[in-house]
């Protein structure tokens, strides 16, 4: 009965989209109207909600009648497992996408004061039109609530162990949230683009939310990573895979709408090619979702897959992206602002930032989709790697990181000559760090010296800008956020080239008491027992770490779940600022002997501390006081009052 | 701005769209020719993964049909197609040759430890020059070289079951491979 409520209000659900795009688009200015639009609004929220509810419900009382949690769970996981698997599965996932759409719709709805009534109600059309695709995609093609009626099997399949991780329960809702809050500031372009009116008042209005989106999709791209890194076995955080491609294009995309935003609020320029970046931002979020969900690529983590759904989002593709450029195409010439900057100026850096952004999604979308290019002409699948990807990412990371070290001193429109001098002196120091850590690193390496030795540049300049401006008064929060923010890249790119470099890793054959020498720690194998877990048993090893002084144990296991009859390898890590200690253990040998893989990662928590960074840095600037409640709704009024 | 510009990313959106249905609608396969076809495989000095201190030449893979395989760790496809070379490996007696192409070898040689290991070796092509040679686009690619080192057939793409049944099978058993568990057609699959 549940399930069948849930399905009945996913169907109201989207007779509300309906409504609301209808009458949105349409933008009637009367207040009841209006009203209407917000109201249905608030209602495809809520049975968006009961909907997802309903999910939730069937996974946690077993209810293995409904095919997706047949599927998806098994009546011997935990309750936490059992509720994340209710998105662990395609239509699952899609319908935590629609919540969160819902969920950022109805935050739109709830600040609606701030802006002017009818950019409100165009906002909210564009974003129920698009939700209205979303749920028809879930009703027609994926729904979650079908039933295995007469044939319901006594008990799931059970969750995929790779899933049935923390990662799971965090990972795709801050993914999705990131993914999907990029609709917002696609939805304010495209109702600027029906408006005919782009300009400072429309960036601001457009930064807060873009900030948000972009440091969850931050965050979720980072926990992913982590994810990865710790559950898959394989030591590594980054693998190019399609899937996390589709992540990376939009967020590629959505590092250079924050930055072009800032060049539009302050200097009134780069308008259209700020919609343009507002509209690509999402598409590639669009993009992904199509990759991910229509098997076009062989991924570690796509999932099954469905012709007929890959129709239907290449169609929605095609309208959404190919509708909104159109719109941009007829309607975005007419907010040219001619505005003059000269090289040394924030402006031009800014455009720097956004040519390195724009050419590294073209990289990836060119690695990604050149495979479907030649499977098409040719009928093979190939792989395009970590080789093609690194010959470009390379250089771009140095490059954006020397054009970063510049931006504190940087003013609008130009910027004297002399107040480079602190950037130069800054310059010499890590130049000087740069070349003692070329000396030191084993296998000597000039590039991964070179990002080190700019990062330190970086955090230099910035961070005696900073202790500057401090000194003479208090600082926009918008100024620290970017500071953290650039701070979290210089150290997310240490960490790469450290971690890419200078690892070590060893895979041995150990027998009980023998002991290996690990980047000058002692690790010694006592033996493995056996541990029973809520729904696998697993051989555990019992590993001590000596470090000097310090000493330490890990407990990797090798787990035989029950249902599925699957073997999954959990790593034994010793987490540290410097540095990780890893240990997983591979096949037993004869003799109680196991093959071990030992690594030891200098520096890989920078990796996703940098991100984190950046996303921090993404949401302290959103609580700038100019972007506070009260000036922002007087301005909005008087901006009606010269619009009528 | 130059109104016409503002078209361009609606014309390189039709573009990746289209890219992306015919990447779907995977009507039109056709094999790939190779320039080597019916030609003698290209003479190689490779060293062996993990040994290098040994090395092997054309000469070695003569005397019996050979099937070389290029891969490497950062290729999923690779990986998607393993397990049918670890059956080819298992139930043929066809002689499996890997070319480990633009990798790393610890990392290769960790991951046929834990994924299996269906050659007999594994050559060490880890700047490439063994793939210029052999005209290789990518990875994996499968090439089936015939007693005499004549290339007979070569595959740009994953050995999927399907690609064993209709072209790889048929081919081997012309050649005289043994296949375990075969009819004289070759079709069914272990």
């Amino acid at each position: 009965m549940i399930p069948e409520l849930g399905n009945f209000a996913l169907v109201l659900a989207s007779v509300l989209a309906l409504g609301g795009a209808g009458l949105g688009l349409y933008a009637p200015r009367e207040p009841v109207l209006q009203s209407g639009v917000l109201s249905m609004v608030f209602g495809q929220w809520a049975f968006s909600f009961v909907a997802f509810t309903a999910l939730i419900y069937a996974f946690v009382v077993d209810d293995f009648s409904v095919s997706y949690v047949a599927n998806q769970s098994n009546s011997l996981l935990p309750w936490y497992y059992k509720v994340s698997a209710a998105w662990g599965g395609h239509e699952g996932s899609f319908l935590l996408w629609i919540l969160i759409m819902g969920t950022w719709m109805l935050a739109f709805a709830l600040r609606s004061d701030q802006y002017p009534d009818r950019f409100t109600t165009r906002v909210l059309g564009v974003l129920s039109l698009l939700n209205l695709g979303f749920i028809c995609f879930a009703l027609f093609t994926s729904n979650p609530f079908l039933r295995l009626i007469p044939l319901s099997p006594a008990d799931g399949a059970d969750l995929n162990p790779l899933l049935q991780d923390f990662g799971l329960i965090v990972h795709p809702p801050l993914l999705y949230a990131g993914y999907v809050g990029l609709a917002i500031p696609f939805a304010m372009a495209v109702a600027a683009l029906l408006e005919g009116r782009v300009d400072a008042t429309w960036a601001r209005w457009c930064r807060t939310w873009t900030n948000m989106a972009w440091a969850l999709l931050t965050c979720g791209i980072a926990l992913g990573s982590w994810w990865a890194y710790y559950e898959l076995g394989w030591g590594g955080w980054w693998f190019w895979d399609p899937v996390e491609n589709a992540s990376f294009m939009p967020w590629l995309a959505a590092t250079a709408l924050v930055h072009s935003l800032s060049v539009t609020e302050n200097r009134g320029t780069f308008k259209s090619w700020t919609l343009l970046l507002a509209i690509t931002a999402f598409s590639f979020s669009l993009l992904g979702a199509f990759i991910v969900r229509s098997g076009v690529l062989t991924s570690v983590h796509s999932f099954a897959v469905d012709p007929e759904r890959g129709m239907y989002i290449l169609i929605f593709l095609a309208l959404v992206v190919g509708g909104s450029l159109s719109l941009y195409a007829a309607r975005a010439g007419q907010n040219t602002a001619k505005v003059g900057y000269e090289v040394l100026s924030r402006e031009f850096f800014m455009l720097v930032n956004n040519v390195i952004m724009v050419v590294s999604l073209a990289v990836v979308l060119w690695g990604t989709l050149a495979p479907i290019g030649y499977e098409a002409i040719t009928g093979g699948r190939i792989s395009i790697g970590t080789p093609f990807f690194n010959a470009f990412f390379v250089p771009l990371g140095l490059m954006l990181l020397g054009a970063l070290a510049l931006v504190p001193v940087l003013n609008w429109k130009r910027t004297r000559a002399q107040v480079l001098a602190s950037v130069y002196q800054a310059l010499g120091v890590s130049v000087l760090l740069g070349g003692l850590i070329w000396f030191a690193l084993d296998p000597a390496s000039l590039l991964v010296a070179g990002a080190v030795g700019l990062s330190v540049w970086v955090v230099l300049t910035h961070a005696r800008q900073l202790w500057f401006r401090l000194g003479k008064g208090s600082v926009p929060a918008a100024y620290i956020g970017m500071t953290l923010a650039h701070l979290g890249f210089a150290m997310g790119t240490t960490g790469i080239a450290i971690t890419a470099t200078q690892s070590v890793e060893s895979d041995v054959r150990m027998s009980p008491q023998s002991s290996i020498v690990l980047a000058g720690q002692q690790v010694t194998f006592t033996g493995v027992i056996d541990v029973l877990g809520p729904n696998y048993g697993a051989q555990q090893g019992i590993f001590i770490v000596t470090d000097g002084d310090r000493s330490y144990e890990l407990r990797p296991e090798k787990r035989q779940y029950f249902a599925g009859g699957n073997t999954m390898t959990e790593a034994g890590i010793s987490a540290g600022f410097l540095a990780d200690t890893y240990i997983s253990l591979g096949e037993p040998l004869e003799g109680g002997a196991w093959a071990v893989r030992a690594h030891y990662k200098p520096l890989v928590r920078w990796v996703w501390l940098g991100a984190l960074l950046m996303a921090f840095g993404g949401i302290l600037a959103v609580f700038d006081k100019r972007y506070a409640r009260q000036r922002r709704r007087q301005e909005a009024r008087q901006g009606e009052v010269t619009l009528s | 701005m130059n109104r016409a510009s503002l078209f361009v990313p609606l014309g390189v959106f039709v573009l990746i769209l289209t890219l992306g249905y015919v990447g779907f609608d995977l009507g039109a396969r056709s094999e790939l020719p190779s320039a080597l076809i019916n030609k003698p495989f290209p003479e190689f000095n490779a060293r062996l993964l993990g040994r290098p201190e040994q090395s092997i030449t054309r000469d070695d893979l003569l005397g019996q049909p050979t099937l070389v395989n290029v891969w490497a760790t950062w290729c999923p496809t690779c990986l998607s197609e393993h397990e049918q070379l670890m059956q080819i490996a298992a139930t043929t007696d066809v002689q499996i040759v890997g070319v480990n192409y633009k990798d790393r070898p610890d990392k290769a040689l960790r991951w046929l430890a834990q994924f299996g290991n269906p050659y007999r070796w594994v050559l060490d092509d880890r700047d490439g020059l063994l793939g210029i040679e052999m005209g290789v686009y990518g990875a994996p690619e499968t090439f089936l070289l015939d007693a005499r080192g004549e290339v007979v057939y070569k595959r740009v793409g994953d050995i999927n079951p399907r690609i064993w049944r209709s072209e790889l099978a048929p081919r081997l058993l012309q050649l005289g491979v043994s296949i375990a568990g075969s009819d004289a057609d070759g079709a069914r699959q272990p």
